[in-house]
């Protein structure tokens, strides 16, 4: 179950011909995995390095003739800037906030739906349909389908339920004005949710069948089987669904971009380094921008990455 | 698994828990799905009908959102740009699954030496944000004339789902037994007959979750299309933001296109909820 499981993978069929030497026969092993591993290297590695090459340049496509070299200029600017420093922040508040959130919810709806009642599949179905809605469309649906003052859902139902109950001053929030944050995490919440459902769900699932109903007979309620038996065996999968939705939120574009454009404080890094170079055009400083973006990634990347090959070495080593 | 528990005693209390508990299911399973009926309600009324306060529900229902959405007021068909997606989608799901399944045998079925090392080599460069590689890649593109280029897509797109794809395929790969193929190695089958005999009907479930979520992130995808792709390569999901802000009174609208663009992803992963959980959880849940 452990690292050593890693060393003692079986060493499947060895067959290995006469006359053919160990390192060709290594190469031919190697050979199916080549193409995948190039080309991964040369569409995400080479371009960080340009990134990083452009980063140490003064160049703004707006003064193509002011280009040349700037040392660590645009790092400066980088971490003196309180637009990136408000981005940095506005990314982990996004980001932390909607994965746990939505980790929440999607273990209290799988807790739910794995026990059995009559339309379980259907309720199912209906909680996966929002994690298939294309973002943009999802985006614009709550922008001005649901957001909107004047005519969107949210509103609306309130001018519904005020006047069902003769009244004719129903509040009327501009949630987009008011809260724009929580208007942002509000729609990936409802998009990512169903995600983390799906994967703990089908954990739950998993569970042995046998060990509930032994500690069931031995009289165990239904928190000591949660806090004892499912919680435990829960961990991977919280911890998968933790990891790749963070990997995909982090990364989230098309929300802020949609609903609020970056304003309002709504501005995630991905937004902000779009904006540099797209608007501003500055290439130098958006390269910059970049550069520490990865290596922040990187560094949660490591701590992540750690989580998964722990994942990892379980399910080899079964 | 509860029919050897003898909890006669607790009947009545434990089946209004029950139907309670489902009870809750219903109603959040509802609350989740109400902004896609809502999505799918409004494209089905007038734009007079759906932009009102409190909300119309059962206002006449007419194509006109469809038929906006298809350009016959504007003359601006949607067709070349979801022709681009699908161009992109499909395209690009096709070189990962002709890369992904050789990188895969070579991570399971033949190890290489330090396979998990190149594992994470793989899903390392999923953890960079797209973002920071988007200028280069802008750059190259201008300097090359592959900007406004939907075969840029494919490989873009291609490159953001190897990863997800390889780490699938192994854990689908990692299932076939080896006595089976030691077996039919012993028996005189070639690797030819080994392929396709024993690994492909094998890995066949696989394939088929890998191409579903392959093809759903790719159809997704909107900031590189935007930025690298102009009037004539446009995907989908930049013909919606565009189709946004060139529009009056559009609610009924935008729903209708929301609704088109989304269909292929709504009835494939509907179609295969199963592929989709495997496929999201990198086959870790099967």
């Amino acid at each position: 179950m452990t690292a050593s499981a890693l060393t003692t993978i079986p060493p499947r069929t060895v067959t290995r011909r006469p006359g053919v030497s160990p390192r060709r026969a290594g190469w031919i092993r190697r050979a199916p995995l080549m193409p995948a591993l190039i080309f991964l290297i040369i569409v995400t590695q080479l371009p960080f390095i340009a990134t990083l090459v452009i980063s140490f340049l003064r160049w703004n496509a707006l003064d193509p003739g002011n280009r040349g070299w700037a040392g660590f200029a645009n790092y400066k600017e980088v971490f003196t800037d309180s637009r990136l420093r408000e981005s940095v922040i506005t990314t982990i508040v996004l980001t932390v906030s909607v994965v746990l959130i939505s980790l929440a919810l999607g273990l209290g709806i799988a807790l739910l739906l794995d026990r059995k009642f009559f339309g379980r599949g259907l309720v199912r179905t209906l909680m996966i349909a929002p994690f298939l809605i294309v973002p943009v469309a999802a985006a614009l649906l709550f922008k001005h389908g649901i957001y909107n003052p004047v005519y969107g859902l949210f509103n609306g139902t309130l001018t519904g339920i005020w006047h069902t109950f003769g009244s004719q001053n129903p509040p009327q929030p501009d949630i987009l004005t008011i809260h724009p944050k929580i208007a942002v995490e509000a729609e990936l919440i409802w998009q990512w949710t169903p995600f983390m459902m799906l994967i703990l769900l089908a954990g739950l699932q998993s569970r042995d069948g046998e060990v509930m109903e032994a500690a069931h007979v031995d009289g165990a309620g239904n928190w000591q089987m949660f806090r004892y038996i499912t919680l435990p065996h829960m961990r991977r999968y919280l911890e998968l669904s933790a990891l790749l939705g963070t990997i995909f939120i982090i990364a989230n574009f098309d929300s802020v971009f949609t609903i609020t454009s970056g304003g309002l404080g709504t501005a995630n890094l991905p937004y902000t380094i779009y904006e540099t170079f797209y608007a501003s055009h500055d290439y130098g400083l958006a390269s910059a921008q970049g550069v520490v973006v990865v290596v922040g990634s990187l560094i949660i990347a490591t701590f992540a990455l750690r989580v998964v090959s722990s994942l990892f070495e379980e399910e080899v080593g079964r | 698994m509860t029919h050897a528990v003898p909890v006669t005693t607790r009947r009545p209390r434990r089946s209004y828990k029950t139907a309670g508990l489902g009870l809750a299911a219903w109603v959040i399973g509802v609350v989740f799905f109400i902004p896609v009926a809502w999505m799918v309600l409004t494209s089905f009324h007038s734009e007079s009908n759906a932009g009102t306060n409190p909300p119309k529900i059962g206002a006449p229902l007419t194509v006109d959102g469809y038929r906006d959405f298809f350009g016959s007021s504007t003359g601006a068909s949607p067709w070349p740009s979801l022709f681009n997606s699908l161009g992109a989608s499909v395209g690009s799901t096709l070189i990962v699954l002709a890369l992904a399944v050789p990188a895969a045998y070579a991570l399971s079925i033949k190890p290489v030496r330090k396979w998990t090392d190149v594992m994470f080599f793989f899903l390392s460069t999923k953890m960079l944000p797209p973002v920071a590689g988007l200028l280069p890649i802008y750059l190259f593109a201008k300097n090359t004339d592959f900007l406004d280029n939907v075969w840029l897509l494919v490989i873009l797109y291609t490159s953001m789902n190897l990863p997800i794809a390889v780490w699938m395929m192994r854990s689908f790969l990692a299932e076939v037994p080896p006595a089976i193929m030691e077996a039919a190695a012993i028996d005189g089958a070639g690797l030819l007959n080994i392929l396709r005999k024993i690994i492909v009907p094998i890995a066949m479930p696989g394939i088929a979750a890998t191409s579903l979520i392959c093809f759903i992130f790719s159809w997704n995808e909107m900031l590189f299309a935007r930025v690298l792709t102009g009037v004539v390569s446009q995907t989908a999901p930049v013909f919606l933001t565009g189709f946004v802000t060139s529009q009056g009174l559009f609610l009924a609208k935008v729903c209708a296109a929301a609704t088109i663009i989304s269909l292929p992803v709504l009835v494939a992963g509907f179609a295969a909820q199963d592929k989709l959980v495997q496929g999201l959880s990198l086959g870790a849940v099967k």
